[in-house]
């Protein structure tokens, strides 16, 4: 029976350009999440995480930094990255690329940039398609946009694909930038934190947006980290609130950890707006885990959409790797109805798994388990 | 403040896609949210748009929102009581 | 592994409804929304959310509930699988979204900005909380879909599955392909050659 591992990876944030960088970022307890001012996303100021190191100089290293958009920018040099740090034999005409995102080059749309690219750059596959080009890889990337959940979607489709036996090696992409138009519909949705947001804090009053790329590579190459199962599933309740009572979520927790006792570590979605946070403080209740040590990321990198579950699984895996168990860093009083154990300090601990959660708008939820190989 | 009524639930139809609803079907002390017309969080979002867009108020929070927005006639009145600027 | 059947398969394309391969509704409408309204009406559906959806998220719903007619009523929430892909994404309603932003950005514009929420009014309609998954392709990559429609009924609970392409463009050009699978067997199997040929039609 083929099993599926993880292998290299990067991430691309204001904490850093590689994952070694944004994981220390992380132990010393640095958030990407500022107050700025940028005409360029709103006439006012926001608390997000952006990327404000010109990305330019990075790139124009391996391409021409005028025939690429920023989005595409980030993906290639994330993806770029993974392919440097691999000891994979990577065959380029045996490797898939998925491309997980929920706008891609949304920011084109803008009026007031200016920019040459053509409107086939806003559709997802043409942008896929060019950073898959960039590599030469010879197969169609696939495509996976199912708002936030994307990236853990991505891992899931990834393991079934690679278990099937059609690919040795898939590589994994997360990327979303921020842009007016993605800020904008935030701000109607009145869902934002003026400030660093609180996940599961009492005080908790929004989220805050970040942009990101992470990459990771999933092989059938044993190594340290197992990628053990994994769901999505649908709360069935509303476009854009999630179910009260966790259905969904508890679902694909459910179907994900089995009859598994032992889980010793939970990285939640925990975008600190009053109801999701309670949605899934309500279903890792209900699924038994209320002891479970359990943070959210989103105070240090914002919620990053398409990138998010790339991104907040390999911080989770470094922190498997070297048992540390991570602060949600905001995290003063549990402001959520089920008491559950949200960790409020960086501290060394062995632990041997950790379960990634994750919830979007259009109800859709995702968990992944992944096991340490010792 | 019953011409602004009547205006106003026209442009509620009009603004919550309410397309198989009639003014008359709208009671002005009825509340808008719970069964009545089924509307929702993104509904209650919408009416500050409304509120915003044709009246020029704004709302920060919706949480500021749940008293005037409770009906047609609570609607009115907070325009009404805020317009005589 | 068991095989796998088409039930059913919904076409909506050019101003009219297939079911099954033979044209059922026709109107004339220019206007797309106007189009979906008339086919609303055609088949007597009762659903007030239907008029705040947005193009593509109208379209699905349409499409789910011929597909959905005489299905399995007896699954679990867990056991109906939704896989959906399309070429725009959300393009048509981005371009619409973005117009708001210059006035007073649309929340309930806004929130459709998301191809998968036609994944969503579906599951909240007919209650199903299985496996969903929204891909964007270049053209309808029909191995890749039936292949892995087999592998959600291998690998889950599944029992049911929605297959579709689902694409609105930018220009409301407009194309629906829904297929209801399950193991119920029927004269067309599951494979990569029928569903392109149903496509093609």
């Amino acid at each position: 029976m083929i099993k599926v591992y993880t292998e290299a990876n990067n991430i691309i944030s204001p904490l850093g350009f590689n994952t070694v960088e944004n994981f220390q970022n992380v132990l010393k307890g640095k958030s990407g999440v500022q107050i700025i001012k940028n005409s360029g996303l709103s006439s006012e100021q926001i608390s997000v995480s952006y990327i404000n190191t010109n990305i330019d100089n990075a790139f124009s290293e391996i391409g021409d930094i005028e025939k690429y958009t920023r989005f595409e920018k980030l993906a290639i040099l994330s993806i770029n990255d993974v392919l440097q740090k691999t000891n994979l034999n990577i065959d380029k005409s045996k490797t898939l690329l998925i491309l997980s995102t929920t706008k891609g080059n949304i920011n084109l749309l803008d009026e007031n940039l200016k920019h040459s690219f053509s409107k086939e750059r806003l559709k997802l596959h043409t942008t896929a398609k060019i950073i898959s080009d960039f590599f030469d890889f010879k197969d169609n990337p696939i495509v996976v946009s199912n708002a936030c959940i994307s990236g853990l979607a991505a891992v899931v489709l990834a393991q079934h694909l690679i278990k099937q036996g059609l690919y040795d090696n898939i590589i994994i992409n997360g990327t979303d930038i921020l842009s007016k138009f993605v800020v904008s519909g935030f701000q109607s949705f009145m869902s934002l934190s003026d400030k660093r947001c609180k996940p599961f804090d009492a005080e908790r009053n929004g989220l805050n947006l970040g942009e990101a790329s992470a990459s990771i590579i999933l092989t059938k190459e044993k190594q340290e980290i197992e990628v053990s199962e994994g769901s999505t599933s649908n709360d069935a309740n509303h476009i854009s609130g999630p179910s009260r009572t966790g259905e969904g979520l508890l679902l694909a927790i459910k179907n994900t950890i089995k009859d598994k006792k032992d889980i010793d570590f939970i990285s939640a979605h925990g975008t600190a707006t009053p109801y999701n946070d309670n949605m899934e403080a309500v279903a890792i209740s209900r699924a038994g885990l209320a002891n479970v040590p359990t943070n959210s990321l989103k105070a240090y990198f914002g919620h990053t959409l398409g990138a998010a579950g790339v991104l907040e699984i390999i911080i989770s895996l470094e922190a498997l790797k070297n048992n540390v168990l991570i602060n949600t860093l905001t995290c003063d009083n549990l402001g959520v109805t089920e008491e559950i154990n949200i960790i409020k300090e960086t501290k060394e601990q062995k632990i041997n798994n950790v379960l990634k959660l994750a919830s979007g708008f259009g109800g859709g939820n995702a968990a992944v388990l992944f096991l340490k190989n010792e | 403040m019953n011409e602004l009524i009547e205006k106003l639930k026209l442009q509620l139809i009009e603004q919550l896609n309410l397309e198989e609803i009639e003014p008359d079907e709208i009671e002005a002390t009825e509340p808008l949210f719970g069964d009545g017309l089924g509307l929702d969080s993104i509904d209650a979002l919408e009416i500050i748009v409304l509120l915003e867009k044709e009246y020029g108020l704004k709302i920060d929070k919706p949480e500021d929102g749940k008293d005037i927005m409770y009906s047609v006639e609570t609607l009115a009145k907070f325009i009404t009581e805020n317009s005589a600027k | 592994m068991n095989k796998l059947y088409i039930n059913r398969h919904i076409k909506i394309k050019n101003n009219s409804v297939f079911i099954d391969g033979k044209k059922d509704f026709f109107n004339e409408e220019e206007n797309l929304l106007a189009f979906l309204k008339s086919t609303y009406k055609n088949y007597g559906i009762k659903y007030a959310k239907f008029f705040k959806m947005d193009a593509l998220s109208k379209l699905g719903f349409l499409a789910s509930e011929l597909a959905l007619i005489d299905n399995n009523k007896d699954l679990l929430p867990e056991q109906t699988a939704l896989i959906f892909a399309n070429s725009s994404s959300s393009l048509n309603t981005d371009f619409k979204y973005q117009k708001t932003i210059n006035d007073v950005p649309s929340p309930s514009v806004f929130v459709y900005t998301l191809p998968n929420i036609v994944i969503g009014e579906i599951c909240i309609r007919n209650m199903f909380r299985g496996e969903t998954m929204f891909f964007v392709q270049d053209n309808f990559d029909a191995k890749f879909m039936c292949n892995y429609t087999k592998n959600i009924f291998e690998n889950t609970d599944t029992k049911q599955t929605l297959l579709a392409w689902i694409e609105v463009s930018e220009n409301n050009e407009y194309h629906v392909d829904m297929y209801l699978v399950s193991e119920d067997k029927s004269e067309i199997e599951l494979n990569e050659i029928n569903i392109k040929n149903k496509f093609e039609l």
